[in-house]
């Protein structure tokens, strides 16, 4: 026996009990997704899917693989998307071998049949699974970025006065980022002076303040003035203790003290008005 | 190989780099600069690098380099207009231009030669 033949016999059964695999298959979804996606939707998913199914198993066309494929990576995006776990995306696929079992557990001489479309089955339960991580994975490295984007606003303190309140971690991507916002900043509105705020950055080690180095000398480059502010006690304390240098590198403790050295860099000065 | 003028304004030269910065080229300024600083007795060199977008160690060490040269002749040398991928290039490099002072254009490099800044 080849196993075009079994395919396409198991292609014929299943096409005549079309009405009762496609009930039972919708059943079992409907159960998994707990009412999230609407019945009507489940079925006609599965509609679609079942008909692709039975002319990959035919072979009808060359597409119809391709189509498959195609059909079922959407599917397990989109309920990636929606928040459904990857047991319940990949049971969708998986249920359509329990709808059929429960037809073929009678008729004896289907086994072989059976076991080819179930091979089958599972193959394509593997496949959502990949798309289901895949769609997963470019979730949260979007995710990543918009934070990336949000975390790092360069404000304008004062004329000739620009701010960088840093929150957060500090790694080498976001120290990148900062950097060019900064300098592009810096070039853009001729700022002669420039505040970092480090007061939400909970630890500073030898890799931070590397970064933090880089980026005032980066902008000293430009003909720019940087302070470092918000430099809190227990910080202080593990930049002494780790004996890192800051140099020349005007530090402060609030951003008030920053922009105020800024300001006087300025050769400008507050009076009670 | 190609020239970068030198222009004289006041007691400041002028040094605007306008093309891809060779080594060859590079050399030959500082030949020339050192050439007009005798000359003419000037107290300041600004170098515009507007326009140049790509440096690497060689030139930044040039630069450093026509810094510790003027300063020989008792002038000071103030570059301006760097762009923010030139001045990561060369943080990243580990170069920050000890001895020359940068502005952020030509007028506020002239303001800082003069004093007014």
């Amino acid at each position: 026996m080849d196993a075009y033949g079994e395919q396409k016999r198991m292609a014929a059964y299943l096409r005549d009990h079309h009405d009762k695999v496609v009930n039972r298959w919708a059943e079992l979804v409907e159960a998994g997704v707990r009412g999230r996606i609407s019945p009507d939707e489940v079925r006609n998913e599965l509609e679609d899917f079942y008909g692709l199914l039975l002319r990959v198993m035919t072979q009808e066309d060359e597409h119809a693989a391709g189509e498959l494929h195609a059909s079922l990576d959407e599917l397990s995006r989109s309920r990636a998307r929606n928040g459904f776990t990857p047991s319940e995306t990949a049971l969708g696929v998986f249920s359509v071998k329990d709808a059929v079992y429960e037809l073929v557990a009678d008729t004896a001489d289907l086994v072989p049949e059976y076991l080819a479309f179930s091979r089958m089955v599972d193959d394509l339960g593997l496949r959502t699974f990949e798309a289901y991580s895949a769609a997963r994975e470019q979730i949260i490295g979007d995710q990543s970025a918009a934070m990336l984007e949000l975390s790092t606003p360069v404000v304008r303190l004062w004329e000739g006065v620009v701010g960088v309140p840093l929150v957060g971690t500090l790694d080498s991507a976001r120290t990148q980022l900062v950097m060019e916002k900064l300098l592009e900043t810096l070039v853009s509105t001729g700022a002669e002076q420039a505040v970092i705020d480090i007061t939400g950055v909970l630890t500073v080690d030898t890799e931070v303040a590397q970064h933090l180095l880089k980026t005032v000398n980066a902008a000293r480059l430009l003909g720019a003035h940087c302070t470092i502010s918000g430099i809190r006690p227990q910080v202080a304390q593990t930049i002494v203790s780790l004996g890192i240098e800051f140099g020349d590198i005007a530090t402060k403790a609030t951003l008030a003290d920053a922009l105020a050295l800024a300001l006087a860099n300025a050769g400008l000065k507050v009076v009670p008005a | 190989m190609e020239q970068v003028p030198i222009v004289k304004i006041g007691r400041t030269l002028f040094v605007s780099i306008q093309i891809d910065l060779e080594d060859e080229s590079v050399v030959r300024l500082q030949e020339d600069l050192a050439d007009e600083l005798t000359s003419t007795g000037a107290t300041g060199v600004i170098i515009d690098i507007t326009a140049v977008e790509i440096v690497d160690s060689f030139i930044g060490r040039m630069l450093t380099m026509i810094g510790s040269i003027s300063r020989l002749f008792g002038a000071e040398t103030i570059i301006v207009g760097m762009r923010p991928a030139v001045a990561i290039t060369l943080t990243e490099l580990g170069l920050s231009l000890r001895g020359v002072r940068t502005a952020l254009n030509a007028e506020k490099g002239l303001a800082l030669l003069n004093g007014t800044a």
